[in-house]
C-alpha cells in the first residue's frame, strides 16, 4: 500500500506498518509528527513532518517596527526567550552601531545564562518523563521554578520576557535579586549532584542510555548537528567561545564536551552545561558594575541600509538572525531566523535508523527540540 | 418467616453451598473493589510525596473521596467504541479482564477458615487464572484496531512468555517446602516457629525464591520498570488507548486487582498469611469472652486485617519502586528474565529439592 506523506511517497510492504506518531503524542514534545515505517517495533524509516505550529513569524516581522519585533521573538523558542531577544537586539545594534552599556551587557549575560539553566532543567525533566520516571520530571520542574522566579524578578514576566531592548535591557535589578540569585544557584548546584547520581548509579537507566543512537564527531558535523548535541559527539564548538558576543570573552568557563556521542552523552553534556552556566552567572554577579542599563537610542529606530548576521549560543545550539534593512522604513525589509532545533531535527532521521520505538523516542527527546523554534 | 427460611437453607446442603458462595463471592468483589479504590488513592498520595507535591486533597478529608469522584466522572463519560473496532471483542475484553482478575480470590483464604472454594490444588488454579490475564490484554489490543494498542498487546504477549516461567518456578519452591498445593496448608506451615522464636515464614527459608517471585510479579502487574504493555510515553496507553468511560474503569480496576492479588499471594506464600507472632495469645484471650459465632467473626476480622496490612506494606514497596526506577529497555527485559531470573529460579528449586530430600 502506498501513502502520500506531505508529498512524499512511502510504500508499506508486507510485514511493515506505517505508524503516525504525533502530532499529538506525549513524547513528541509539542506538535512534531514522526511518520515511522515499522518492522515489528523497529523503525526502518523516519519522516519528521513539521509545520503544525507555523505562525509565519518572519513574515509578521516584516510588518512590525523594530522594537515591536522583540515580543515576537519570545514566541519562537519559548523555552529560551531571552536568547531569542538577545540575538535580535544584537543584530539591530550591530546594524545601527549602538554601543551597549557595561551593566546592560552583564545583565544580558545573567539573563541568558539563567535561561540556559532553566531550559536544560526542563530538558532533564521531560527526558525523565520519556523514560518513565515521573519523579525526575517533578524534580526538574521544581528547580526550574526557582530559576523562573529569578527571571520574573528581573523582567516582570515568567515565560515570555521581552527583557532585552535595542541598546540595553528593560529593567535594572536590585540587591535583593543578586542575593536571591546566589542562593538559588547554590541550591541548584547541590541538587544537580542528585541528578547525576540518579543517572550514573542506575543500571536500568544506563542500559537504556549508553550506546543508543551514536553519532561520531565527523557525522555530527556533516549532519549539521548543533549545540549540546554537537558537543556530545566531542566537537568543542560553542559560539560563546568561537565568536564571542556581548562580553563572553571576559568570562572564565569551559566548553563541555563528551566523547561518546550517544544519548547518555547528550544528557550529561546538558547537566555539565548547567554547572558552567552557574559559573558564568556567579562571575557576572560578582563583577556587576553600576551604570546605565540602556544606551541612548533614537525614538524611531531606522537602521541604515544594509544587512547583518548575528548569532548566539542558545540552549539548543547556534541561533542566528539575518536581517536586511532598506534604510528607508522603520520596519525590516527581510528577517530570517536560523534556529538550532530545526537543524537538529533535520539531522535526526539520519542517525536513528533501525532503533526500537522506546530507544527512538529517548533519542528524540535527547536532541531537545522545541516545536516553536522549528515552525516559527 | 426469616428464621424459617434460614433453617430451610441450613438444612439443604446444595442451597447452603450456593448461598455461601454468593455471600463470600459478593464479599470478595466488594473487598477487591474497595481495596482498589483505596489503592488508587494511596498510590496517588505516595507518588505525590515522592514527587515533592501534595496529591489529591480537595475531595473529602486528605482527598480520600478522590477515587469516588473519579468513578463518578468515568460513569458520566461517553462510552465510545471506535468505528473500525471489533465491537464484540472490544466490549468483552474489559469484562474478561475484570473476571480473570477477581476469580483467583476464590481460592485464596482471607482468614483462617474463610475461603470460597477450599481446593486442594488451589495454587494450580491461582497460577492458571493469573496466566489467563494476558488474554483480555491481547483481546483489547487487537479489537481496538489501533496501532498503538496492537503494539502494546504484542509487547504484553512477548513479555508474558518471559516472566510466567520464573514466576511459577519460584512458587514451586514453596510447594516443595510445604509439600502441598493447598494455601491453607502453606499458611499453617508458617505458623510454627524456628527455635521457638523466629516465625517460620517461608521468606526465611526461600529468600531467593521470594526475590524471583517478586520481580516476576512486578511484570505480571505490568508496572514500572516492566510496564511495556502500556508505557504511556511511548504507546500513549498501550492496549487501553481506545477505551473510555466504564470500560476503561474496568481495565484499570483489573490492573489494580492484579496488584492486590500479587501482594496477597506474596503475603500468603512468603509472609505467613494471617500469622503474626503474639497474635495467638490475643485470640485465645478473646476466646474467654466471646463465644462461638461472635468469636469466629472477630477472629476472621483480625486475621483479615493482618493480611491486608501486610499486603499494603508490599504494595507500598511496589509504588516506591515505580516512582524510583525508570522503565527498562525493551529488549533487555526478555534477556533479563531468560538469562538471569530463570536460572536463579531453577537453582533455587534445585537447592530446595536437595534440602527437602536431606532434611525432610
Amino acid at each position: 500500500m502506498k501513502y502520500n506523506i506531505e508529498g512524499l511517497e512511502v510504500e508499506e510492504k508486507d510485514g511493515e506498518m506505517i505508524l503516525n506518531m504525533g502530532p499529538h503524542h506525549p513524547s513528541t514534545h509539542g506538535v512534531c509528527r514522526l511518520v515511522l515505517k515499522l518492522e515489528g517495533e523497529r523503525a526502518k524509516e523516519i519522516i519528521p513532518v513539521i509545520g503544525y505550529l507555523h505562525r509565519g513569524v518572519e513574515k509578521i516581522c516584516e510588518n512590525r517596527t523594530y522594537p515591536q519585533i522583540i515580543p515576537i521573538t519570545d514566541r519562537m523558542d519559548y523555552l529560551s526567550a531571552m536568547n531569542n531577544n538577545l540575538v535580535y537586539c544584537l543584530a539591530v545594534e550591530e546594524l545601527m552601531g549602538i554601543e551597549v552599556p557595561e551593566r546592560a551587557n552583564y545583565l544580558r549575560i545573567i539573563a541568558a545564562e539563567l535561561q540556559r539553566i532553566a531550559s536544560h532543567l526542563i530538558f532533564i525533566a521531560t527526558f525523565g518523563a520519556d523514560f518513565g520516571s515521573w519523579t525526575i520530571m517533578m524534580y526538574g520542574f521544581r528547580e526550574r521554578e526557582m530559576v523562573l522566579d529569578l527571571l520574573e524578578e528581573m523582567s516582570g514576566a515568567r515565560f515570555l520576557y521581552s527583557y532585552m531592548r535595542i541598546g540595553g535591557v528593560k529593567r535594572d535589578v536590585s540587591e535583593k535579586f543578586v542575593e536571591q540569585c546566589k542562593k538559588t544557584l547554590n541550591i541548584i548546584e547541590k541538587r544537580l549532584v542528585d541528578y547525576e547520581n540518579y543517572i550514573n548509579e542506575n543500571e536500568i537507566l544506563l542500559d537504556r542510555l549508553q550506546g543508543v543512537a551514536k553519532v561520531s564527531a565527523k557525522e555530527a558535523i556533516n549532519l549539521g548537528l548543533t549545540g549540546p548535541n554537537l558537543r556530545a559527539s566531542g566537537v568543542a564548538y560553542d559560539i560563546r567561545k568561537v565568536d564571542p558576543y556581548c562580553i563572553y570573552d571576559r568570562f572564565d568557563f569551559d566548553i563541555v564536551t563528551r566523547k561518546e556521542g550517544d544519548v547518555y552523552a547528550r544528557v550529561m553534556v546538558r547537566i555539565d552545561e548547567i554547572k558552567e552556566s552557574i559559573r558564568i552567572v556567579r562571575q557576572a554577579l560578582r563583577e556587576l558594575p553600576d551604570g546605565e542599563i540602556r544606551a541612548k537610542v533614537p525614538k524611531v529606530i531606522k537602521p541604515p541600509a544594509g544587512e547583518v548576521y548575528a548569532r548566539v549560543e542558545s540552549p539548543r545550539g547556534e541561533l542566528a538572525v539575518y536581517l536586511i534593512s532598506d534604510g528607508k522604513s522603520d520596519k525590516p525589509y527581510r528577517i530570517k531566523f536560523r534556529t538550532p532545533a530545526f537543524a537538529n531535527l533535520a539531522a535526526f532521521p539520519h542517525f536513528n535508523k533501525n532503533l526500537l520505538i522506546p530507544d527512538l523516542l529517548l533519542s528524540f527527546a535527547s536532541i531537545d527540540i522545541v516545536m516553536g523554534d522549528i515552525d516559527r | 418467616m426469616v428464621a424459617e427460611l434460614v433453617d430451610y437453607i441450613m438444612s439443604n446442603k446444595i442451597l447452603l453451598g450456593i448461598s455461601k458462595g454468593v455471600v463470600v463471592g459478593l464479599f470478595i468483589i466488594l473487598y477487591a473493589s474497595l481495596m482498589v479504590l483505596f489503592l488508587t488513592w494511596v498510590e496517588r498520595k505516595v507518588a505525590a510525596r515522592i514527587h515533592v507535591r501534595y496529591g489529591p486533597n480537595r475531595t473529602g478529608p486528605y482527598g480520600l473521596l478522590q477515587p469516588l469522584a473519579d468513578g463518578a466522572k468515568l460513569i458520566q463519560k461517553e462510552d465510545i467504541i471506535p468505528y473500525a473496532a471489533d465491537r464484540l471483542i472490544f466490549t468483552l475484553a474489559p469484562v474478561f479482564a475484570f473476571a480473570f482478575a477477581v476469580l483467583p480470590f476464590a481460592a485464596m483464604p482471607l482468614a483462617d477458615g474463610l475461603i470460597l472454594a477450599d481446593l486442594n490444588v488451589a495454587l494450580l488454579y491461582i497460577i492458571a487464572l493469573a496466566s489467563l490475564s494476558i488474554i483480555p490484554v491481547i483481546m483489547a489490543g487487537w479489537a481496538s484496531n489501533n496501532k498503538y494498542s496492537l503494539l502494546g498487546a504484542m509487547r504484553a504477549a512477548a513479555l508474558n512468555l518471559s516472566y510466567e516461567i520464573p514466576l511459577v518456578l519460584s512458587i514451586m519452591g514453596v510447594v516443595l517446602v510445604v509439600g502441598s498445593l493447598n494455601v491453607f496448608d502453606i499458611v499453617k506451615y508458617q505458623t510454627e516457629y524456628i527455635f521457638g522464636i523466629i516465625p517460620k515464614w517461608i521468606i526465611i527459608l526461600q529468600p531467593l525464591g521470594f526475590f524471583v517471585f517478586f520481580v516476576a510479579s512486578i511484570a505480571e502487574m505490568s508496572r514500572i520498570p516492566f510496564d511495556m504493555p502500556e508505557s504511556e510515553s511511548e504507546l500513549i496507553a498501550g492496549f487501553h488507548t481506545e477505551y473510555s468511560g466504564m470500560k476503561f474503569a474496568m481495565l484499570l480496576f483489573a490492573e489494580y486487582i492484579h496488584m492486590v492479588f500479587g501482594s496477597m499471594l506474596a503475603v500468603l506464600l512468603f509472609f505467613g498469611g494471617w500469622h503474626l507472632p503474639g497474635l495467638g495469645y490475643v485470640l485465645s484471650f478473646l476466646e474467654n469472652f466471646l463465644s462461638g459465632f461472635a468469636y469466629t467473626v472477630v477472629k476472621w476480622a483480625i486475621q483479615f486485617g493482618v493480611i491486608v496490612a501486610k499486603a499494603l506494606a508490599i504494595m507500598f514497596v511496589l509504588m516506591w519502586i515505580r516512582m524510583t526506577l525508570p522503565r527498562a529497555r525493551l529488549h533487555s527485559i526478555p534477556t533479563f528474565y531468560w538469562k538471569y531470573l530463570l536460572p536463579l529460579a531453577l537453582i533455587n528449586l534445585g537447592i530446595t529439592a536437595v534440602a527437602v530430600a536431606v532434611v525432610g
